[in-house]
């Protein structure tokens, strides 16, 4: 009887001691992570030799390295980390395989990204779009996403529209892809202009990742626009009282205001003397730069 | 029309042995893998979740058929000697062909059940997965969750694993299990580097060795022909021309390894 129940109960108490001891360490502390994370072949070339026939797959596995790199260093998880790997993670993506066609689209978006939102290097965003028009030169996406780099990052507004132009001539090409760029070409740079292209490209997104982010960034020009609505509030406030509100309530009870002063993601913003600004840890941060037009 | 018989009863027996020793095991294997798979993959990656989807079943596929073809292959023959079955096996009447051929088309179809089996899970994942996406992001896709044109890539790996079989299968005819492996993977992962053996020229300067590497890229199976995965998951043209030749060269190089197998093994002194 003993023996029988001898070895289960070992095996019962060695798990237990092995949870305890895993809790116990956990109780000291995380060790100080690493400088980065390692890429233990960095040319492109040489893993397409190694994949063998596995190529797909691979490519598969860089990606989702790549969106967990962006999507950690992102939300700070790690801190001390960078985006340092983000485009040869990317490259070694689309190496494996040249028809990743999201790879090049989400990559250049997370490339292009101003800090801390992403590594802010619309130069790799439009490296990494050549190297898949030179794959794929009938894929429209890939043009619209480059006219969107030179758009945003570059608020390069004539390249842009040039861009969408030769998007809007490909098969398969949407139809509000010529007045985009018309509209591009002559207002670039300014809130209408970069709702429409939000917009179209909410509506337009295969794909939920891209939707959302065309929400988010719909909601940031929402935001701007009411922003510059409560400076105006504010700045009303101050003349009449001579000195700036000290809260949203002084506002409220002036009868400026009614309701919560949130912003589109329910956050509410911040008044700072006479500064109203977005609440540092809402999802809209960074709002993105307005550009002046040339 | 006996000899077809023989080597039939040969077969069926290597194939319930195969199923006795639970090979089949694999399958569950299999499922539970691209099961987790789909489920992990959606909190792992921005969108792609089917297309990676694809990519590992028909990676898991190969992987799962290559380990059975190479591990299964090189014990075919060494087995029955070891056990010293060979001895009553071939004082039947059973020629020492029928039995190579019957032990082959065994693990041939061992292989061509299991397959079949995985492939039938991969598109239940892939139709369950589709159902999950909303119906206007389904309408933007290019190709469907469960395309039929990727069985043609499932039918290269097809090709490939019973050609892999029959080099293990070779090797196992005078050689011993852990050699055999070792030769049949190495002949894998080298019939993967074929293109560099044909571009060996503007790599080094002497003809000889250029010449050389130029008769081994020939002489020696070229496996990376059978990879169109990318090509299918993508649903690009895959010339029916490409597909019927590629299938045909395997199936010629099957019979050369078959025909020296029976060759060596016809020779073999089992006093």
């Amino acid at each position: 009887m003993g023996r029988r129940f001898f070895t289960p109960l070992l095996l019962v108490m060695l798990m237990a001691s092995a949870i305890g001891l895993q809790a116990l360490r956990e109780r000291g502390g995380e060790l100080p992570a690493g400088p980065d994370s390692l890429l233990y072949v960095r040319s492109p070339a040489a893993l397409q030799r190694m994949a063998l026939s596995y190529k797909s797959i691979l490519a598969d596995v860089y990606w989702i390295r790549a969106v967990q790199l962006y999507g950690d260093t992102r939300l700070g998880r790690q801190a001390d980390r960078s985006y340092s790997l983000l485009y040869p993670l990317l490259e070694l993506t689309t190496t494996l395989d040249p028809y990743f066609g999201v790879a090049y689209q989400f990559g250049a978006l997370f490339l292009a990204e101003v800090p801390p939102g992403g590594p802010g290097r619309p130069d790799l965003a439009i490296k990494l779009l050549q190297r898949g028009i030179e794959a794929q030169p009938d894929d429209w996406r890939l043009y619209q996403a480059t006219g969107f780099v030179h758009y945003w990052s570059n608020q390069d507004y004539t390249a842009a529209a040039d861009w969408f132009g030769r998007a809007s001539r490909l098969p398969g090409a949407p139809k509000w892809m010529e007045p985009l760029a018309a509209v591009t070409l002559a207002e670039g740079g300014n809130r209408k202009a970069s709702r429409l292209l939000w917009r179209q490209i909410q509506e337009s997104a295969a794909d939920d990742w891209f939707r959302n982010e065309a929400d988010r960034r719909l909601k940031q020009l929402d935001a701007m626009d009411q922003i510059d609505l409560l400076q105006n509030v504010v700045a009303a406030f101050t003349a009449k009282q001579g000195r700036p509100p000290a809260t949203w309530a002084d506002l409220v009870r002036a009868g400026y205001l009614r309701g919560a002063i949130v912003d589109p993601t329910g956050t509410p913003y911040r008044l700072d003397g006479s500064t109203v600004s977005i609440d540092p840890k809402s999802r809209l941060l960074p709002l993105p730069k307005e550009g002046a037009r040339p | 029309m006996s000899s077809i018989r023989t080597i039939g009863t040969v077969a069926v027996n290597v194939f319930r042995e195969s199923v006795r020793d639970k090979v089949l095991y694999n399958l569950v294997a299999f499922a539970v893998l691209l099961m987790a798979a789909s489920y992990l993959i959606g909190q792992l990656t921005a969108g792609q979740d089917i297309k990676i989807i694809k990519d590992l079943g028909l990676a898991a596929i190969a992987t799962f058929g290559l380990m059975i073809a190479v591990f299964i292959g090189i014990g075919l023959v060494w087995k029955e000697v070891e056990r010293r079955s060979i001895y009553s096996l071939l004082s039947k009447p059973l020629s020492r062909a029928e039995f190579i051929l019957g032990k082959y088309c065994g693990l041939g179809l061992t292989l061509a059940v299991n397959v079949a089996v995985m492939v039938v899970a991969w598109y239940v994942v892939l139709a369950y997965m589709a159902t999950t996406v909303p119906p206007d992001v389904r309408a933007g896709w290019t190709t469907p969750a469960t395309d039929l044109g990727m069985l043609r890539a499932v039918g290269l790996i097809l090709v490939e694993l019973m050609l892999v079989t029959a080099i293990a299968l070779f090797f196992s005819t005078f050689s011993s299990p852990f050699l055999s492996a070792g030769f049949t993977l190495g002949l894998w992962v080298v019939g993967h580097f074929n293109a560099d053996l044909k571009n060996f020229e503007s790599v080094v300067d002497s003809r000889a060795a250029a010449w050389f590497a130029h008769g081994l890229y020939y002489v020696l199976p070229n496996f990376s022909a059978f990879d169109i995965k990318q090509q299918v998951v993508y649903a690009q043209a895959v010339p029916a021309g490409y597909l019927a030749t590629t299938a045909l060269y395997g199936g010629v190089y099957i019979a050369l390894l078959l025909t020296a197998s029976v060759a060596v093994f016809s020779r073999r002194d089992f006093k």
